[in-house]
């Protein structure tokens, strides 16, 4: 009933190659971007921003960037820690050099040298494939772990090896409060997130799958996998890089490259697996579930006041999200996206289903 | 899966997400001082971190067994970090909208984040032992405090005592020293100090990093048996400190020739290693394990006597257990000294505890009032000392327990002093901060 397309026509092309083509969807979207702006910077308490919804922001994005290379293009890659580490990095040198570098700018800029180390780390992606790859992009991982903790430039002389940032202002608006925080987050996700979603749509984003689904086949009808394969290492590492920026100066404010090692990837990886791949809507619900849930599981104990040893909740989270890992996976192998677009199959039909 | 479950599932996820939306604010602000826990019983550090949390824990328990501070009760609420940054910053903020006195996060990178954190909030943060060492400088660094030490005055007592033991500091000439540390910025702290050092005393200082958690050490040692060092220094956590012995053990590195920090000297770090770790000596941080001092003795009786115990009672006494009561103690103590300005019987905010901890002054009488004779020297602080005391032992490890086997050091200021001003300026100018005023100072 909800779905209901009765009277929804296309008439023209543009109409087709809509984002949303249908009316209830540009609607929920439009609710949801009006409640993520307004209302929720209104009522939201301190902590569900710091601790929920900025990280949850902010590793959407990393989410996001990853299930375009994964996801779109079928290239694993357990290096986004390494490209998120870099983004983090680049910006702050950026940062701290360069006087009154506008932080927007600066980090983008770590985006771009993201990119770059992205590229650099995709060019074996034109040789090997799988989980060869996977290999090879493990070692963009150790590589940045080893130069971020040893070449002592990149933390600008850091004693202990760890960096911090302070003063985040854009036009003169100072980046401060948890509002002003999510909001700096949440502009990030939305144009970005706009961008992959019409960069999936459009022809770069068919080569893309074209690669994923059988590169032979591809190269054949004229697709040149180099071109394709760099370009969702080089678009996938940018997005991953400035969240990986975000993450360091929005976020914690003060990082070491622990912030950014090989289980942040793992982490991300879950996510974009457990979201969908190969879905937009996947790097959210994979955010959500990876970011949100051990926290109200941990929390669980303390709300329904049962007094429990700090220890065994916190190994009751671990055994409970594993479960519910293993859960969804077996239920649902496509991922939480293919659970939503089935509650919306459902709901078009409802309520005379076939 | 059905539409029906598909629902269900949908309506739990909603309902958990309000109440993660409403949590804090269920929770009543009770006339109660609360103190925050930040602890890591689960992980790769859980058996170092355990002893410490059920210390921390146990005096905040025999506070209010003693009638609380000048009558108020105690409240606090763990919340486990496993040692990780962002699960720390989430803690850290789960706890500060609960009416946080103080947070002590047991981790150099927590610390690091939350220095950041706390001016904003209002929230001091004691660094009992570790930490950021320049901010001793109180100046520039208003919410943070070192109380008792810092790594940089661990790695210069180690000098002093090995430059001791070599006849003086100037014999230490060509001598090799090499640092095993954890690769965090916990392990990196005492790199500029020795680096300072070794060139003051021209001896040649060789550095190995081990990284997280520290189980592989094989090439560290491989490397320690090829250089042959006159002394190794262990700046290791958790599972690394008994590796290290086990290693030290296989490529017969002398054990007498090992130094630990104060984090590398407690019972979990040789307990597994047994006859072969005699002989490790580690720092004290002023305390060793305690088990006779009246501390322990009340804690046994009022807190474990009563069943409200925290942990095994056989580790009662323990250093790392010592380690989170005296930590506690300091926590509660810089509560009280504000409780004489504020107001005594009331509950202490954040910004009134921070002028407590700044204001330290335990003297002997205090301590030995509160059952800490022996345990700890006094400790008293000030505007532009965070610190309050630099004194440290050294006590060697028999097989069974630990032996103090060195007198009193104090680390040396006139080179420390310097590191830190230089140090904290540098921060100041990376911040656009301005150190503080003598005003200041007063609030």
């Amino acid at each position: 009933m909800l779905y209901r397309e009765n009277g929804q026509f296309k008439t023209s092309y543009r109409a087709d190659q809509a984002v949303f083509p249908i009316a209830q969807d540009r609607l929920a979207i439009g609710l949801i971007l009006a409640f993520a702006i307004v209302v929720v910077p209104l009522v939201a308490p301190e902590y569900l921003f710091r601790a929920i919804l900025i990280p949850f922001l902010i590793l959407s994005l990393a989410a996001l960037g990853l299930n375009i290379l994964v996801g779109y293009c079928g290239q694993i890659s357990l290096g986004t820690g390494a490209f998120m580490a870099v983004g983090a990095y680049a910006a702050y040198n950026f940062q701290v050099r360069i006087e009154g570098m506008p932080l927007i700018v600066s980090l983008l800029m770590g985006g771009v040298c993201a990119t770059a180390v992205g590229v650099l780390f995709g060019i074996p992606s034109l040789r090997i494939k799988g989980l060869y790859l996977a290999v090879a992009t493990l070692a963009a991982q150790f590589f940045t772990d080893w130069a971020f903790l040893r070449i002592k430039w990149f933390t600008n002389d850091s004693s202990s090896g760890s960096v911090s940032v302070a003063d985040l202002k854009v036009l003169g608006l100072p980046i401060d409060t948890p509002v002003q925080k999510y909001l700096f987050c949440l502009s990030f996700l939305i144009v970005f997130g706009v961008l992959a979603k019409n960069l999936v749509r459009g022809h770069i984003g068919r080569e893309w799958m074209a690669i994923r689904d059988m590169d032979v086949a591809a190269a054949v009808i004229g697709i040149r996998p180099v071109y394709a394969k760099l370009t969702a290492f080089a678009v996938s590492s940018f997005i991953v890089g400035v969240a990986g920026a975000l993450w360091g100066f929005v976020h914690l404010g003060s990082w070491e490259p622990a912030a950014f090692n090989i289980d942040r990837s793992f982490q991300l990886l879950f996510m974009v697996i457990i979201g969908g791949l190969g879905s937009i809507m996947g790097s959210f619900f994979g955010a959500a579930f990876i970011v949100v849930l051990p926290i109200v599981l941990d929390n669980m104990p303390y709300w329904f006041g049962i007094p429990i040893d700090t220890a065994l909740a916190s190994h009751l989270t671990f055994m409970i999200f594993g479960a519910l890992i293993v859960f969804f996976l077996i239920v649902e192998p496509h991922g939480l996206a293919r659970l939503w677009s089935i509650g919306k199959e459902k709901l078009r039909l409802w309520p005379f289903p076939h | 899966m059905k539409f029906k479950s598909l629902t269900m599932a949908a309506a739990i996820a909603a309902s958990g997400l309000a109440g993660l939306a409403t949590a804090p604010s269920a929770f009543a602000q009770a006339k109660e001082q609360f103190f925050p826990v930040l602890v890591y019983r689960t992980g790769a550090y859980a058996p170092n971190g355990i002893p410490f949390a059920n210390g921390y824990v146990d005096y905040l328990k025999l506070v209010n067994a003693q009638g609380g501070i000048n009558g108020v009760k105690v409240s606090f609420e763990e919340c486990e970090t496993g040692y990780a940054t962002d699960k720390g910053v989430e803690c850290y903020e789960r706890l500060k909208g609960k009416g946080a006195t103080v947070f002590q996060p047991l981790s150099t990178g927590i610390t690091f984040a939350l220095t950041e954190k706390a001016p904003g909030d209002k929230i001091p943060l004691i660094t009992a032992g570790y930490g950021r060492s320049e901010s001793t400088d109180g100046n520039v660094f208003k919410w943070n405090f070192p109380l008792t030490g810092t790594y940089w005055d661990a790695a210069d007592i180690l000098l002093q005592h090995v430059g001791k033991k070599e006849g003086s500091l100037d014999k230490l000439k060509g001598k090799k020293i090499t640092l095993v540390y954890h690769d965090s910025p916990y392990g990196k702290e005492p790199i500029p100090l020795l680096q300072e050092r070794s060139k003051m005393h021209g001896f040649d200082l060789q550095l190995i990093p081990v990284t997280h958690p520290g189980v592989e050490q094989k090439a560290a040692w491989l490397q320690i048996r090829q250089n042959r060092p006159d002394y190794v220094f262990l700046w290791g956590w958790g599972v690394m400190n008994s590796t290290a012995l086990k290693e030290a053990v296989a490529t017969g590195f002398p054990r007498d020739k090992m130094y630990g920090v104060w984090w590398a000297g407690a019972e979990p770090d040789v307990k597994d290693v047994g006859d072969g770790a005699k002989g490790y000596n580690a720092l004290a941080l002023q305390h060793g394990a305690e088990p006779n001092s009246k501390i322990v003795k009340d804690v046994l009786a009022q807190v474990h006597g009563k069943g409200q115990g925290t942990g095994p009672k056989d580790e009662v006494g323990q250093v790392l257990y010592m380690r989170g009561l005296s930590a506690a103690m300091l926590a509660v103590e810089g509560v009280r000294r504000a409780q004489e300005r504020y107001g005594k019987g009331k509950v202490m905010t954040g910004e009134q505890a921070r002028w407590g901890y700044e204001n330290l002054a335990l003297d002997q009488k205090k301590l030995d009032a509160l059952g800490f004779a022996g345990v700890m020297r006094p400790i008293s602080t000030s505007c532009a000392d965070h610190r309050g005391a630099t004194w440290a032992r050294v006590h060697t490890w028999d097989g069974a327990k630990w032996n103090f086997s060195s007198d009193w050091y104090q680390s040396d200021d006139s080179i420390i002093k310097p590191m830190i001003k230089a140090a904290a300026d540098k921060y100041a100018a990376e911040k656009k901060l301005t150190r503080r005023t003598p005003e200041d100072c007063q609030s």
